[in-house]
């Protein structure tokens, strides 16, 4: 296998943007991403893209195509892909788009991942979204994302001990970290007392335990790794790339609390790498919900199970911390356009690792890890990334 | 020079607290009182619609100033809640206040915001010497569906002004709209309700057009915010207007006299000039008023308006019952009246 490199990353302000479409997401985000690699969209391979409900959210499907072709490509009859797996479908993409330069078969591959969810009622967004749980056993009978992880959230107090307190802690940081990123859909700091005051959703889980609906889009270049200096003088070495799918539905799984196949994600990653948690200095995981990342960081292998409320509270995830987690504000502050969000995890960690994140700026940052999910665990992808 | 002659408000005394139908849809009322800055509505009585409203209302500005009814030669009702699809609201206003038969009449929809359509329309009329006055009237019995968010604001009242040449109370300076094709909220015909877009009513809706409008009068009346004493603001609830306020440059002290909505809810085509109606309750000669309406689908129209000494002399402020008046000793109602009060309850024949 080949060494691959990320040269180029790109990606829109995260938000409502009701005054654009779906189309004009990805182009953006693409046109960036091109230019931060500084080349011609000439010398594009393929490309990958990340999205899980165009068909419900835009009534477009047959992504592939249009997004090469509306990023000039039709001409040139380039292979071009779209890749689902629900809330993971941008992380997917990343890893089929460093699989395809690994293997020898492409040099420069685009991974993208675009969602616009604003063009649909509030309800019909909750509904297509229920798509990735299990829809004849859990959506069918009203069981929705916010009552699926309020289900793990209170188990995991119950077993654990976790308070409701620092379980807000998480939100608390991520929206800090949020308010240092120019592209976060809310860049505002806020106290425990906004998330512990604000509207129940699904007991125990309040409005700002939860990511909002967002519009986004964002897209990677990637290339091997002897090629990559033709493009950047920064390129960022993807170390590891891991995959894992678990049962669909919450009920079937061994322990609803711990999602399997982060912690084989995790694992396979840390092995192909070599690397152990230690050597992380950030990562960004997948905070759907606020209890989603205390699951991930103990799951990947950061602390312990069972002390990821108290890690939290006590800072260890802040920037400064011992693993800051969610430098970009998370889904939670930074906005979840589905099929994007595993893309703008891999910009966020290459931002980092480039020394470009500004007021967020982990110091020293060498080695970065992405963690992306799926529904309520089903899939996971980990990415493991480093400067060069 | 053309203004306001005089000018009549109505609004049901009915109420319901916001609490009374957050507790029926289990909601957390102070989510939505806090959210909202609406604590209680108004709600009509069973025999009560938007043309009774408006017949009120008109009454109540003919009982200020005893101008002939005659002399009105055009009557404008702006509501989306018309009691009929087809028959005109305007001409049942007209009848009841003695205008007919010489005047023309039409109801006007344009969401939120019908009513000070008309008064622009009975500005032209009046200016080009085609009518000696025009009743321009904003009522509404206003549609929200059960559990909807609007159920908690949609509320019924209606003000009515009469606008001419001779010796205005207030003289409107100028007028002018900004206007698009804006799909925020809506009722198809034969629907009992409106729909709407969620969050897309604020940013695309109501601030686009009611900042376009504002700031397109500050442009032409080359004036900024510090010029009036006064702003009334299209109060779908309390949020948006103080926003909006704060945003073009205007104090909250400027807009308090004119922000009727904590109390009265989202009067839909009543909202602005029930609004501008309690600020001349109090305003005094020389006071400068600035008015921005907003109606959904999408478009603002903007008022810069000067009260005159008219107010002390030409007109009996007390002849009628202002906002105030009308806003205080209300009969609080629990949601079933209030159901029944609504029609939301089907009774056999």
């Amino acid at each position: 296998m080949r060494d691959v490199a990320v040269i180029g990353i790109g990606c829109t302000k995260f938000g409502e943007h009701w005054n654009r479409s779906f189309r004009d997401l990805f182009v953006e985000a693409g046109a960036l991403a091109l230019e931060d690699a500084k080349m011609s969209g000439e010398k594009i391979d393929a490309m990958y893209v990340g999205n899980m409900s165009a068909g419900r959210f835009v009534e477009q499907e047959h992504i592939g195509a249009l997004i090469a072709d509306y990023a000039g490509m039709a001409s040139r009859h380039i292979p071009s892909t779209r890749v689902e797996a629900a809330c993971a479908s941008g992380g997917l993409a990343f890893r089929q788009a460093v699989i395809a330069v690994a293997s020898g078969m492409e040099d420069i591959v685009v991974a993208a991942g675009v969602e616009k969810m604003t063009d649909v009622e509030p309800g019909a967004s909750t509904d297509a979204l229920t798509g990735a749980a299990d829809r004849e056993w859990e959506g069918f009978v009203g069981a929705t994302f916010p009552g699926l992880y309020a289900m793990i959230a209170k188990d995991y107090m119950h077993k654990y001990g976790m308070t409701r307190e620092q379980l807000a802690h998480v939100a608390v940081k991520n929206h800090y970290n949020g308010a240092r990123n120019p592209i976060a859909q809310f860049p505002s700091e806020i106290t425990l007392d906004t998330v512990l005051k604000s509207t129940m959703v699904a007991e125990p889980l309040r409005l700002f335990d939860c990511s909002p609906i967002t519009d986004g889009a964002a897209a990677v270049i990637v290339a091997p790794l002897e090629r990559a200096k033709e493009f950047t003088d920064t390129p960022i070495k993807v170390l590891a790339t891991a995959q894992a799918s678990d049962s669909i539905a919450l009920h079937d799984r061994r322990d609803i609390s711990t999602l399997d196949a982060s912690v084989a994600a995790g694992q396979r990653a840390f092995r192909m790498a070599r690397l152990t948690q230690k050597d992380i200095n950030m990562v960004e995981v997948h905070d759907c919900f606020s209890i989603a990342e205390i699951c991930a960081i103990e799951d990947l292998g950061f602390c312990k199970k069972g002390t990821a409320g108290k890690f939290t509270a006590d800072g260890e995830t802040a920037l400064g911390g011992k693993i800051p987690v969610n430098t970009s504000g998370g889904l939670k502050s930074c906005g979840h356009p589905v099929g994007a969000t595993g893309i703008k995890q891999v910009c966020e960690i290459v931002t980092q690792l480039r020394g470009d994140a500004g007021r967020r700026q982990i110091e020293n940052a060498k080695i970065g890890m992405t963690h992306n999910v799926g529904g309520t665990g089903a899939t996971v992808a980990v990415h493991i990334l480093g400067r060069v | 020079m053309v203004g306001i002659i005089t000018y009549g408000v109505y609004i049901p005394r009915y109420r319901i607290k916001v609490e009374e139908i957050a507790r029926v849809w289990g909601a957390n009322a102070s989510d939505i009182t806090g959210g909202l800055g609406v604590f209680e509505k108004s709600v009509p009585d069973m025999d009560e619609d938007a043309a009774t409203i408006a017949v009120e209302a008109a009454r109540n500005a003919l009982r200020r100033r005893a101008i002939n009814p005659e002399e009105i030669g055009a009557v404008y009702v702006g509501s989306e809640s018309h009691p009929y699809a087809v028959k005109p609201t305007a001409c049942t206003v007209g009848e009841a206040i003695g205008a007919t038969p010489v005047m023309t009449a039409a109801d006007l929809e344009f969401a939120c915001k019908a009513g000070t359509a008309g008064m622009q329309a009975c500005m032209g009329m009046v200016k080009s010497g085609m009518i000696k006055y025009g009743l321009a009237i904003g009522s509404d019995v206003s549609q929200g569906a059960p559990g909807d968010a609007l159920e908690y604001t949609a509320a019924a009242g209606g003000a009515a002004y009469i606008i001419g040449n001779d010796d205005p109370i207030a003289t409107i300076n100028h007028t002018c709209s900004f206007t698009s094709d804006t799909p925020d909220f809506w009722r198809r015909e034969g629907q009992d309700y409106p729909r709407h877009g969620g969050r897309f009513t604020g940013d695309p809706g109501y601030f686009k057009h009611v900042k376009g409008a504002s700031r397109l009068m500050f442009e032409q009346m080359k004036t900024t915010a510090k010029d009036y004493t006064y702003a009334v603001f299209h109060q779908p609830n309390a949020k948006f207007p103080q926003k909006v306020a704060k945003d073009l440059g205007f104090s909250m002290e400027q807009i308090k006299p004119g922000l009727a909505v904590p109390r009265l809810g989202n009067t839909y085509s009543g909202a602005s000039p029930i609004g501008l109606a309690a600020t001349l309750d109090i305003a005094k000669p020389g006071d400068h008023i600035f008015v921005c309406s907003f109606g959904s689908g999408a478009g603002s129209d903007a008022f810069d308006i000067t009260v005159t000494d008219a107010i002390k002399d030409k007109i009996n402020r007390a002849a009628a019952p202002s906002v105030e008046k009308l806003l205080a000793n209300p009969i609080y109602l629990d949601y079933a009246r209030y159901a029944k009060h609504k029609g939301k309850l089907v009774m056999q024949a």
